[in-house]
């Protein structure tokens, strides 16, 4: 016997559980801007994040799920990639997403049910939210090798959760981005549940990172509250990705912090000291601490802060409840480039109908 | 002296391969992608000889794995390539399935315009060609019923080169179905122009004016057969080739259908749900009164394609389809 090979998986972390930061901190650990800046974006995702679930509650949006306690994940996801990259998220994005050049309102339209929340920029490359679970991995590596194909410098992130790890198409996407060395990097947030099911009953693996080792590219885990290790540990991956067609696969390690969705109830299933446990790690008192510390945010700043994500988000829910229905027979818009003759019949039926009030 | 353009007779599967052959000349964004459709050629050989031409970066060998050749065409498309895969047979496509259903079919509609998915999903479908299981299906049925794709069927060299040309350049996803059984039957002489034949549209292959028999893919040349045949009887049939099967183009089978009074739809998939029961159902909304009998279906059975050796008893015969027009022709 001799063995063959052998695998070690790195766990990355700066800001620890009492905001003290490690020796090896990168430069963005002292640039006060930046991370004011990535604090007020996990604000805004939580405030906005707690607006949804009210709207929802109150029979104003769809079924919405939450990002809470997830914020430097999100946030960190959607900071790190660059404007020329490609973003391909999962539901839970909300607050990568905003950073993409996608409006509140526009997020808030795609919850209350309506298509026109995915248009996001007519320029976009990014996808929409992918709802089907780790299907968007694959349209990632399609995307990155088109990239590749034009001789481009950019890369693509493939957002999934913790549960989207056991879809064969997240490994499908994995093993060809290995052989064919593609610029992708794909992101797992592991916040712990899939619906019900714990990330423990989920695979019998010690992580999930290591998944990557098996489709013969780098897996690594990195603390999923620390946005400094987000952002510094994407940006990396990133830059190798478009450099040198690496792709890489970062396990960002958090809590849920939230039910599944506004149509989930987990009381159902998960132990309640676990989430007050979590809680004590989130990301955003994590950094406040941080700052605070190094007097870079006032109390002062802070309210100011807190105030401007409210105007933010009012001026959003304002724009998105006054934003104007489809047409009914815009139902049959985008189907095909040019529709095909045949629907005209049964286009004509819905107009006809809308018009004299029937459905 | 006129110079005459050298047209080779071809088979099918080589008319497919001129139709890629051309368009990947003309259009650098098209790459195609499958299991061994590199140095193999595909394991029919539609892809024969294109690695050599054009290279690895755009004759792709994939992993062997179908959801995977699905997804990554669809994230190539919407990054302006024009990709065209090969499943090696229509019993492997369905790993696919919720790619092509759940994304490709649908992001157009999904992101109202902002991003398309113009790529091609070839693969050889039917029986008859004494394959192991799972090598024989026809469930074009599934796929015609998702709206946002197009699923295309040809059945003659000249048919598959020109209607595999506009495929990869249509802006949509298009599944198309090749007939295996066909892929050598015969030869054509196939001017390779890259003219493309329109989509959505029917074949009238020959005029009649006493029943309408409406088929596609492998079952186009029994009921070609039964046509000469039943000519010399004295009853004249309409063959009506549907060839796009999605969209379905009910204005030239209501036109043929209204003359003749009669119709026989001939398919090789199972009976239930197929797409003759919804051609049937077209026919008798919209031209009920023009019918002097009631519609025939001429379809495979609604049991498993079975192995080769039953393969014989479940696809439609020639006896079959003749005895439902002889049914037909005893309506005045």
């Amino acid at each position: 016997m001799k063995i063959v090979d052998r695998f070690e998986v790195s766990y990355y972390q700066y800001l620890d559980e009492q905001s003290q930061l490690s020796e090896d901190a990168p430069s963005l650990a002292r640039d006060w801007p930046k991370l004011i800046e990535l604090y007020r974006l996990m604000v805004l995702a939580r405030m906005m994040d707690a607006k949804a679930i009210r709207l929802q509650r109150t029979g104003m949006l769809g079924t919405y799920p939450s990002t809470r306690g997830q914020e430097a994940v999100f946030v960190g996801a959607g900071y790190a990639t660059a404007k020329t990259d490609i973003f391909v998220p999962y539901y839970r994005d909300m607050a990568a997403v905003m950073q993409r050049g996608v409006s509140l309102s526009q997020i808030l339209l795609y919850w209350g049910g309506d298509e026109r929340g995915n248009i996001f920029q007519s320029t976009s490359d990014d996808f929409p939210f992918s709802v089907p679970v780790g299907s968007q991995p694959l349209h990632a590596a399609g995307a990155a090798f088109a990239i590749k194909y034009k001789k481009e410098s950019r890369a693509v992130v493939a957002m999934c959760g913790d549960g989207a790890t056991s879809e064969g198409d997240f490994y499908e996407a994995m093993n060809v981005a290995g052989i064919w060395k593609l610029p992708v990097v794909f992101i797992v947030c592991n916040n712990q549940w899939a619906i019900s099911v714990p990330r423990s009953a989920q695979t019998a693996a010690h992580t999930l990172a290591q998944k990557a080792i098996a489709a013969g590219f780098e897996g690594e885990q990195v603390d999923g509250n620390d946005i400094i290790a987000v952002v510094h540990r994407m940006q990396e991956a990133l830059k190798e990705a478009r450099e040198h067609h690496t792709p890489r696969l970062l396990e960002l390690i958090c809590y849920r912090q939230h039910d599944h969705t506004t149509a989930d109830d987990a009381s159902r299933y998960e132990p309640k000291d676990l989430r007050d446990a979590a809680w004590q790690h989130e990301p955003i008192m994590r950094l406040r601490k941080f700052l605070a510390a190094n007097n870079v945010l006032s109390e002062t700043e802070e309210q100011a802060l807190a105030a401007d994500c409210t105007d933010k988000i009012n001026t959003a829910v304002a724009e998105y409840q006054a934003t104007s229905p489809q047409s009914a027979d815009a139902l049959f818009d985008y189907l095909y480039k040019t529709l095909p003759s045949c629907y005209a019949e049964q286009r004509l039926q819905l107009i006809n109908e809308v018009e004299r009030g029937k459905p | 002296m006129e110079k005459k353009l050298f047209m080779p007779e071809i088979t099918l599967i080589e008319a497919i391969t001129l139709a890629l052959s051309f368009e990947m000349q003309a259009d650098p964004s098209v790459v195609v992608l499958g299991e061994d459709v590199g140095l193999d050629g595909g394991v029919f050989r539609a892809t024969n000889g294109l690695l050599q031409a054009f290279g690895k970066e755009r004759v792709l060998d994939t992993p062997l794995a179908e959801s995977m050749i699905a997804g990554m065409a669809i994230g190539m498309a919407t990054q302006g390539l024009k990709p065209v895969a090969e499943f090696q047979f229509m019993g492997f496509i369905y790993p696919a399935i919720d790619q092509i259903i759940s994304h490709a079919a649908r992001l157009r509609h999904r992101t109202r315009g902002r991003l398309s998915c113009p790529l091609v999903f070839r693969t050889p479908f039917g029986a008859g060609i004494h394959a192991p299981e799972h090598h024989s299906e026809s469930t074009e049925a599934l796929f015609a019923h998702i709206p946002g794709l197009r699923v295309v069927a040809p059945s003659t060299p000249v048919r598959a080169y020109g209607l595999l040309l506009a495929a990869i350049r249509d802006p949509d996803p298009v599944i198309f179905l090749e007939p295996s059984r066909l892929y050598r039957y015969a030869k054509q002489e196939v001017k390779n122009d890259g003219k493309a034949l329109p989509l959505d549209q029917c074949f009238v292959l020959s005029e009649g004016d006493d029943v309408t028999v409406i088929t596609w893919g492998a079952m186009v040349k029994e009921v070609l057969s039964v046509g000469s045949r039943l000519k010399e009887e004295g009853v004249n049939i309409e063959i009506i080739d549907v060839a796009t099967l999605k969209p379905l183009d009910m204005v030239t089978i209501l036109a043929s259908v209204e003359k003749t009074g009669r119709c026989v739809i001939v398919h090789e998939a199972a009976l239930t749900g197929g797409i003759g029961a919804d051609i049937v159902a077209q026919i008798a909304e919209k031209a009920l009164f023009s019918l002097k009998a009631p519609p025939i279906r001429v379809t495979g059975f609604d049991t498993i394609v079975p192995y080769a050796r039953m393969e014989k008893y479940y696809m439609p015969t020639e006896k079959r389809i003749t005895t439902a027009i002889h049914q037909l022709m005893e309506y005045a």
